[in-house]
């Protein structure tokens, strides 16, 4: 069942963004479990650098499409080249990396190429001689395993982290032009501006320890013993973000994929279920601890260490032991 | 303007969940349903820009019986009408069949804005009113954290959130879909005036054949994508789970922090 396998990159200033360079680890992947064969593709106006770099891993072939009305990202103008592209050369699959540009714009290019819609892969296996792919379903709190039915063209996003860049087969290939030529790029948005969200932002990325809340806490008013443990143990504190949607705590304090990211030495997790999109900000931290009422929840595969039980009663407990052990 | 806000109905994310007899999804016997979180948000933005600029605001739920529940409740908030896809042909369905039903239903009416949630909080394709879009060739947005009408009505102005606590601003040309993301506002509490307003508002059920749909066009039927099962992640897969009272947990913790982990 050899496949043709397109992978589309995203890039920034000339330089392919880290899920990019996963999606071509998944590229290689569902190309090695069927056969098949990778070309990548670049959208932009000046992407030769970026271009280039795809060309040093594994592939057929790199395709550029260089083009001004591609300089400033816009669905319309995406959707346009893209469909073009695709519709000529009929991969079997075109894989994106689960990016904001990305879900911006793929579902919609798969309605107009009439093609599946497969978002947010985290496993590729075809041991069974059926291609079958896992993805998170309830936040993360459990895994799917899906199928695609039917004949035609498939469309699906990659997750982050889901595919190790270290294990990405290098390679050289050629980089050649796509030709758009014949196709009108039509953007559908203005870009007015660019602003950071925060504004002035407290930067938690230096912190060594970090203690965040979730939605388990329960209220800006239940904050006190988070508040205790954080001054007990110098920390920045974090939430994740319906802590910050509900108002609990300023925007500035979110952790994860539109939030910061951080990395300290420890990193106390509580009431946070662990959904992809706040791990993503947290996965580098050096120990985790999780505190949580569901054995269940996703945050204990990530953490070091886990307590289960009402966080309102642990943290109490926790702010004691810390002062007992320093006195 | 005239908005149609779709609003899916999901479990609640507090709820236990339980697998199902089959494997492929849950048990949904006594499992508590709750309007999807961002559709929430989705619906605080139509009913606010409804009124600012004297509009209404129709909302539009794919799903089995107890989704009246959710469609009473967006109507006591301050919706003027509900419509309710209801039929087993609409079950399971993947984003581009419940986009297709969708539009089915949408396009019967006139509208000016669609407002759908950024993601929904069961499946999660976060594509639903993206392939809307597409259906009706619309503009559209995805993460939107801000919306301004500009003046004489034919525009919008978006805050489009992008990674890292960074945002775009973006011009789209009306009608629009916008994919609305939670903490874009702060939803509004329902009125006991609300509640009994809502007992007399419209409420309008339709099938796939009264949207001249082949049934074979949604649902599981229609998809691309089959759930083949699912499962919980081998729980606790990392994590050393420290078990006793509080008191005892508390203490070695901190005891395997120093220690152990030497972070203390
Ligand atoms: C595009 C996009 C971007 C996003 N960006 C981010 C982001 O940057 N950061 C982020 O965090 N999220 C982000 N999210 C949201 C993310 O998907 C999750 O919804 C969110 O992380 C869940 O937060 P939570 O774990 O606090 O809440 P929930 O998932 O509701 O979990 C609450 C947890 O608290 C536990 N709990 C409840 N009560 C208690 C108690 N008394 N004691 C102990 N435990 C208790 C529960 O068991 C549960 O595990 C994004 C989503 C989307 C679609
Ligand atoms: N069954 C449904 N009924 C109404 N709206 C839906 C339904 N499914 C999805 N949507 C809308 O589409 C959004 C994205 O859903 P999804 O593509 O499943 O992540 C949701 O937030 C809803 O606004």
């Amino acid at each position: 069942m050899a496949k043709k396998i397109w992978v589309v990159l995203q890039q920034k200033d000339g330089k392919l963004h880290r899920m990019s360079r996963e999606a071509i680890v998944a590229g290689q992947r569902l190309a090695h479990a069927t056969g098949g064969s990778v070309e990548a593709v670049v959208l932009g106006s000046g992407v030769a650098e970026a271009a280039s770099e795809a060309a040093s891993f594994e592939l057929e072939a790199v395709w550029k499409a260089d083009h001004e009305a591609l300089g400033t990202y816009t669905p319309g103008a995406y959707i346009s080249a893209l469909a073009a592209a695709v519709s000529s050369a009929k991969p079997d699959f075109v894989l994106f990396p689960h990016t904001y540009q990305s879900v911006d714009y793929f579902p919609r290019l798969a309605h107009q190429l009439e093609a599946g819609l497969l978002p947010e892969v985290t496993e590729m296996d075809a041991s069974t001689g059926e291609l079958q792919f896992k993805r998170p379903v309830l936040g993360g709190k459990m895994t799917a395993t899906v199928r695609v039915k039917g004949e035609g063209m498939v469309l699906l996003s990659v997750q982050s982290g889901a595919f190790s860049v270290d294990d990405a087969v290098a390679g050289s290939c050629e980089v050649r032009d796509l030709d758009l030529a014949g196709t009108p790029i039509t953007a559908d948005r203005v870009l007015l501006g660019v602003e950071e969200v925060g504004g002035d932002q407290v930067d938690l990325s230096k912190a060594e320890v970090v203690v965040a809340v979730g939605r388990g806490v329960g209220g800006a008013d239940k904050m006190a013993s988070v508040e205790e443990l954080a001054e007990l143990l110098g920390a920045e504190i974090g939430a994740s973000r319906p802590v910050i949607d509900n108002g609990w705590l300023p925007r500035d304090r979110q952790i994860g994929s539109s939030g910061q990211t951080v990395a300290p030495k420890l990193y106390l997790a509580i009431g946070i279920s662990g959904a992809i999109q706040h791990l993503v900000g947290m996965k580098a931290s050096s120990v985790v601890v999780a505190i949580n009422k569901d054995p269940g929840a996703p945050i204990f595969t990530v953490a070091d260490y886990g307590v289960v039980g009402d966080l309102h009663e642990i943290l109490p407990a926790l702010n004691e032991a810390i002062r007992e052990a320093r006195a | 303007m005239r908005i149609a806000v779709c609003i899916k109905q999901v479990p609640d994310t507090e709820a236990r969940l339980r697998l199902g007899k089959d494997g492929r999804w849950l048990d949904e016997e006594d499992l508590p349903f709750v309007i999807n979180e961002s559709d929430e948000y989705a619906l605080e933005e139509g009913l606010a820009l409804a009124e600012k600029t004297g509009g209404e605001v129709v909302v539009f739920s794919l799903g089995p019986a107890r989704v009246k529940d959710a469609l009473r409740k967006a109507l006591a908030l301050g919706a003027s009408k509900a419509v309710h896809l209801n039929d087993e042909a609409f079950a399971n369905g993947d984003a581009q069949a419940t986009a297709r039903a969708l539009h089915a239903a949408i396009s019967r009416d006139s509208f000016d804005l669609v407002l759908t949630g950024s993601q929904s909080d069961d499946v999660g394709y976060a594509a639903t009113g993206s392939v809307l879009a597409g259906h009706l060739g619309w503009p559209h947005a995805w993460l939107v954290m801000g919306v301004e009408v500009e003046e004489g009505g034919e525009a919008l102005k978006v805050i489009r959130e992008m990674e890292s606590g960074m945002n775009e601003i973006v011009r789209l040309p009306l009608p629009a879909v916008l994919e609305i993301q939670a903490g874009i506002n702060h939803p509004r509490y329902a009125s006991l005036k609300g509640i009994m307003k809502a007992k007399r508002k419209p409420q309008e059920q339709l099938t796939a054949a009264d949207l001249g749909l082949d049934a074979s066009s949604v649902g599981a039927a229609g998809s691309r994508l089959e759930i083949l099962s699912v499962a919980f992640p081998e729980s606790g897969a990392g994590a050393q789970i420290i078990e006793g009272t509080p008191e005892q947990a508390a203490k070695s913790l901190v005891e395997k922090l120093q220690k152990e982990a030497r972070v203390l």
